[in-house]
């Protein structure tokens, strides 16, 4: 695998399948988590036209009960989490100036065990049908035979497979982060973004395992007759949703911290103004990824933990609402006194703030557990997660779509596409979720299939409908937008939108060696630092040499696919087939026990041709 | 400044409307907004509480967001670096404290209620005590201390706590009566508990909320809540059980009942215990909870349970029972009244 | 960058951190002890949850025998030590020293998991199963997942110890061990809390 292999050099379908650089490997979680995302708005838009009428005939019932399942489960862990690693990828090695990252094979790994995890999840489609039990999959309904079908085998399975690449890639940005940064680059001078990135992913390495384990317990009971959740041979239901939530409800903060990374940097350098309050937000940052391990039992005030459970973790959940606005509040002036350009990167940034104050506002409503005792498994509680899930995550991931994809692609995306894109989108999703507050508060579970007419929910349920089609149309034009710009988008040149940060110091899309020169770093906003100095880029930390660069490898992909094969052992019990799999994974891992990979050069002279622009 | 008075109307004709929608919105039997007894009040006065206090964050920052997304836009031509503020301590701590103190304004009714909704009324004069069991995908009520079962419809009297006691047969259910209270869940292996307390006559509806199965939006119920004079009567002749069918078509009927279908429902004390307990089915508000409950529909129900609610247990009688059969078995059934 | 192989034979103090690569191994390997963490913690939370629930079968005082679990502990704590004795070798630079201790270690290992297997097959025999109780799944799930980290680290560092022999000891092998070496230590200090959670405090009652 070593040798003088040029990055010029691969090229194809090989390539894409066994590459170890980290922007590639996020346009792969990108194009991965996309397909998902498109496939889980599917799934919402049946679930909307169930919906639509009282006693509406459809889907039915079980149908109905895959769908919001595999709709759940794919958009957090197929679609949102891919989505933001995509993003984590692409620019946070940039914003710290590192020429890679700390482990590419395991970056590698990591991606290709999630898009294995995610086929096997929805492959279940085809194979006698979908899990039914909800994302939350609570057992006994997830656990006895009598209650729900092989489905089940495969959201255990799947989502093991991912969670494992998910927590190594957590694992991978960490070390990174804390290894890798470039001369100068101290703590508190990285950007928003990477902060969140480095903050998700310790609350990654510290929530995973978690699930982990709640997961083994679910198989064991579902494949091997164990009985954690057997109340008769002694079980007890309610571990899992500990567990459940152990994890769940970091992964809510997972999810978002990311999505505040990415507000304050382009809310930041669409006002032209530096971040207003940096090491307030940090802190904060920090702080909400603390707590969000103290509260996860506030999804369980009506599971019967008593008044002082419920009233201790209600008055701790409270007190996430006090960094979280501290965040809006920095937001709003960093605006304040700017020059603020609405481009469509910063529509959906400004869009957020509004719509997230709404979402954690109905938050610190439901940390009230007696009136929680209203909301909870209501639509109220659908509307909350959706309006911070949504309102939050996505408007945020669709920001940093628009102002990193020509970074991450060396073109613009089209601009009138994109004011489309954010107001149908915008408009839809506030017709999709407002109503559905009074819905849950006028007596409508979630998860139901259908209700009943003359029950004073039908007109909130046509509009819910309506608004949801006009997020599917802002999606469409989200996806025209890519095809015109792949077709004949705009060459975005280093630095299109007066960035502040390291990333925009280097051409678009980054060489492969991202930094000829390793930068140093004397300011926070380290571009805008040498803006502001007058030579307008970075200073090298060192003189013009070889780089050193990681081979390609075929094996992340080959022990994915083992794990894969061996999934599907476990759900048939089929022992050759567990063994045959697991066999796979563990001789590439022995091969790269015993394969030392040198890696190799990229030479000066390539070099010199990377500075005068050419296209790598 | 036009403009910024357009968004200071419109945000107070969101809010008005914000307001009316809260006073009188929904179904009066269902809604969690029209409380008809003091454990939905508390848990409204709460959410209101809660909600006035946002509202006021949200306008507060609706109001700054809208002044800085009007005021500094980039203007045509416009060039230069705006100042590059590093961030203000006072303004800071003005953030950070002021939501401190409204956390602590919520908080402490929060603890309070928390509490009070908490505690165990089972021994006390005058509470009725309640056990609920939840199945897929129906409600079974017992009365322990009165020696009386039923399910589908909870008869409470007026003006009294009644103390559950709520658990679950199979999966976890949540038992749910948004105008009287907010939900539990039922737990198999566990036994939860909750009070709730009607002030008003009348029937609320009754939702499982928690995903239990494919009919899980099918699992009603309903709460009849009569005068604790009525009820006091109601509890007699559930006693007594009802009477005896008189038409040969109804006797026809019960002869098979007991044939067919005894082994899981039971009646007037007798049967099993694997579906619903038909004492009074006759005076059923809705059949199985969602359907009207006449016989023309409950003819259709024995024939084929499925086609109504789909993973329930019962079997279908189509094939087993002939058409004069499964009339006669309607008649019997809807002829078993109480009140 | 820092180049992978050692100058002339000789490393540095330190070798396993004398690499940029090197320092990366052995800080992901403490992030990842520290997620293994969580995931031990939850499988004790739930053996503590279950551990009295034993459905009408031998209970934890009827079934735990101290002889066997003490020496299994003992051959462990020892394996420890000897992994600490094949890093002081490997500081000083001694392969042949460094192999025989990690040798050591991979025998001490095989002991504990036969002592394992032993006790596994004593209790299934008194009906004590994953399928048989709560107390029986939790169980078996927890010192399984355990044994499954010795069984584990038994082939790393054997295969370590095994590529030693061509490659000798250089700045890409020192992390190996060093991390491996950590991590068996890792799966001592889980079974120390088996030993006082699962077993000890099972024997009381």
């Amino acid at each position: 695998m070593s040798g003088q292999v040029t990055y010029a050099g691969r090229k194809g379908l090989w390539d894409w399948l066994t590459t170890v650089d980290h922007k590639k490997i996020g346009i792969l979680y990108l194009i991965a988590g996309g397909i998902f995302f498109l496939l889980g708005g599917l799934e919402a838009i049946l679930i909307r036209i169930q919906l639509m009428y009282p006693n509406y005939d459809f889907v039915g019932g079980s149908t109905f009960n895959e769908l919001i399942t595999m709709h759940g489960t794919t958009m957090i862990f197929l679609a949102a989490m891919p989505i933001i690693f995509a993003l984590m990828n692409a620019v946070v090695p940039l914003q710290i100036g590192a020429r890679d990252v700390a482990y590419p094979f395991i970056n590698a790994l990591g991606f290709w065990l999630f898009f294995f995890g995610g086929l096997l999840l929805n492959l279940s489609w085809f194979l006698g049908g979908a899990p039914d039990a909800g994302w939350t999959a609570y057992p006994p309904l997830s656990s006895g035979h009598d209650f729900s079908d092989q489905g089940v085998d495969f959201y255990v399975i799947g989502l093991q497979i991912a969670g494992i690449g998910t927590w190594i890639g957590g694992i991978n940005f960490l070390a990174t982060i804390v290894n890798m940064r470039a001369p100068g680059m101290t703590y508190m001078r990285m950007p928003l973004f990477t902060w969140a990135t480095f903050v998700t992913s310790l609350l990654i390495l510290f929530a995973f395992p978690a699930i982990t384990v709640s997961l083994v317990l679910l198989m064991f009971d579902r494949l091997f007759g164990a009985n954690f959740f057997d109340v008769n041979a002694g079980g007890n239901v309610i571990i899992w949703q500990h567990l459940f939530w152990v994890f769940g409800h970091p992964e809510v903060y997972i999810l978002i911290l990311p999505a505040f990374g990415i507000i304050s940097e382009v809310v930041s350098t669409f006002a032209k103004k530096r971040l207003f309050g940096y090491s307030a937000m940090v802190f904060a940052t920090v702080l909400i990824g603390f707590l969000g391990f103290m509260v996860w039992a506030h999804h369980m005030f009506t599971v019967g933990m008593g008044p002082i459970a419920n009233a201790l973790f209600g008055v701790a959940t409270m007190l996430i609402a006090v960094p979280t606005g501290i965040k809006i509040f920095n937001w709003l002036f960093t605006m304040w006194g700017g020059q603020i350009r609405f481009t469509t990167a910063n529509l959906f940034a400004t869009g957020f703030i509004p719509t997230f104050v709404m979402g954690g506002t109905t938050g610190v409503m439901l940390s009230v557990p007696p009136a929680d005792y209203q909301y909870h498994d209501s639509y109220f509680v659908v509307a909350h997660f959706h309006y911070v899930i949504v309102g939050g995550l996505v408007f945020g991931l669709f920001a940093g779509l628009y102002y990193w994809w020509p970074k991450m692609f060396g073109k613009k995306l089209n601009e009138t596409l994109g004011k489309w894109n954010f107001w149908l989108f915008f408009i839809g999703f506030h017709l999709t979720f407002f109503p559905q507050h009074f819905l849950g508060l006028m007596g409508m579970p979630r998860r139901v299939y259908t209700y009943q007419a003359d029950t004073g929910l039908d007109l909130g349920n046509f509009i819910s409908t309506i608004g949801a089609f006009g997020m599917g149309l802002g999606t469409i034009v989200l996806l025209i937008n890519i095809i015109v710009s792949i077709r004949k988008g705009e060459p975005a040149g280093a630095d299109p939108w007066d960035g502040r940060t390291l990333e925009w110091a280097i051409p678009s899309p980054a060489p492969e060696y991202n930094f000829a020169q390793t930068p140093l770093v004397r300011g926070l906003d380290a571009l805008w630092t040498e803006k502001m100095s007058g030579n307008g880029k970075m200073l090298p930390a060192e003189p013009l040499g070889e780089i050193h660069m990681p081979s390609p490898s075929v094996l992340p992909i080959i022990m994915s696919i083992g794990l894969f094969i061996a999934g599907f052992g476990f759900m048939y019990h089929n022992i050759p087939v567990i063994i045959g799999g697991m066999a796979i994974t563990f001789i590439c891992m022995i091969i790269r026990s015993l394969v030392d990979d040198h890696g190799y050069h990229v030479k000066p002279k390539e070099l010199e041709d990377g500075e005068k622009g050419v296209k790598a | 400044m036009v403009k910024r008075w357009q968004h200071v109307w419109r945000l107070l004709a969101l809010t008005i409307v914000t307001a009316l929608t809260l006073t009188g919105c929904g179904d009066p039997t269902l809604s969690a907004l029209i409380p008809s007894g003091p454990v939905a009040e508390e848990q409204l006065t709460l959410i209101k509480l809660s909600l006035f206090i946002m509202v006021g964050v949200i306008a507060v920052v609706m109001f700054i967001f809208a002044y800085v997304i009007i005021r500094y836009r980039q203007k045509p031509g416009q060039t230069g670096i705006p100042e590059q503020v590093e961030g203000n301590t006072k303004l800071e701590i003005i953030w950070t404290v002021i939501p401190i103190i409204l956390l602590f304004i919520l908080a402490v009714p929060t603890v309070m209620t928390t509490f009070t909704l908490a505690k165990d009324y089972s021994e006390e004069e005058g509470a009725v005590n309640v056990k609920v069991t939840a199945h897929q995908f129906w409600w079974e009520f017992e009365y322990p201390d009165l020696g009386v079962a039923t399910a589908q419809d909870l008869y409470i009297p007026t003006g009294k706590k009644i103390m559950f006691q709520l658990t679950s047969k199979d999966v976890v259910h949540s038992f749910w009566v948004p105008s009287l209270g907010g939900k539990t869940d039922t737990v198999p292996g566990l036994v939860n508990k909750m009070w709730l307390q009607a002030d008003k006559e009348g029937v609320y509806q009754g939702k499982c909320a928690e995903l239990c199965g494919a009919s899980h939006a099918l699992m009603d119920f309903r709460v009849v809540a009569v005068s604790p004079e009525e009820f006091d009567s109601w509890v007699e002749k559930m006693k007594a059980g009802p009477a005896e069918p008189t038409t040969a078509t109804a006797q026809e009927g019960q002869q098979l009942f007991q044939q067919n279908c005894l082994s899981c429902h039971a009646v007037g004390g007798q049967g099993g215990k694997l579906g619903p307990n038909l004492t009074a089915f006759g005076d059923r508000q809705k059949l199985a909870g969602i359907l009207e409950n006449n016989p023309e529909v409950l003819k259709q129900w024995i024939a084929n349970p499925a086609q109504f609610k789909e993973g329930n247990l019962m079997p279908s009688f189509e094939g087993t029972l002939s058409k004069e059969q499964i009339d006669a078995l309607a008649e019997y059934l809807s002829g078993l009244k109480i009140r | 960058m820092a180049t992978h192989h050692a100058v002339n034979g000789t490393l540095p103090p330190e070798p396993e951190k004398a690499t940029l690569e090197g320092r990366n191994k052995v800080l992901g390997f403490w992030l990842f002890l520290g997620g293994e963490c969580v995931l031990f913690g939850s499988l004790f939370a739930t053996f503590i949850a279950l551990r009295d629930q034993v459905n009408g079968g031998p209970t934890a005082s009827e079934l735990f025998q101290m002889p066997v679990v003490a020496l299994a502990t003992f051959i462990l704590l020892t394996s420890s030590l000897t992994s600490v004795l094949g890093i002081l070798a490997m500081h000083r630079n001694k392969v042949g020293q460094m192999q025989a201790w990690f040798a050591i270690t991979v025998l001490l290992g095989l002991a504990f998991l036969g002592l394992e297997i032993y006790e596994f097959v004593e209790y299934y025999h008194h009906g004590h199963m994953l399928t048989s109780s709560a107390f029986g799944s939790a169980f078996y799930t927890l010192v399984g997942f355990h044994g499954g980290h010795v069984l584990f680290g038994v082939l790393w560092i054997a295969l370590l110890i095994a590529q030693s022999f061509k490659k000798g000891l250089t700045l890409v092998t020192a992390p190996k061990f060093y991390v491996a070496s950590l991590y068996w230590h890792f799966v001592d200090l889980v079974w120390v809390f088996i030993f006082t959670v699962v077993y000890l405090m099972g024997m009381v009652e």
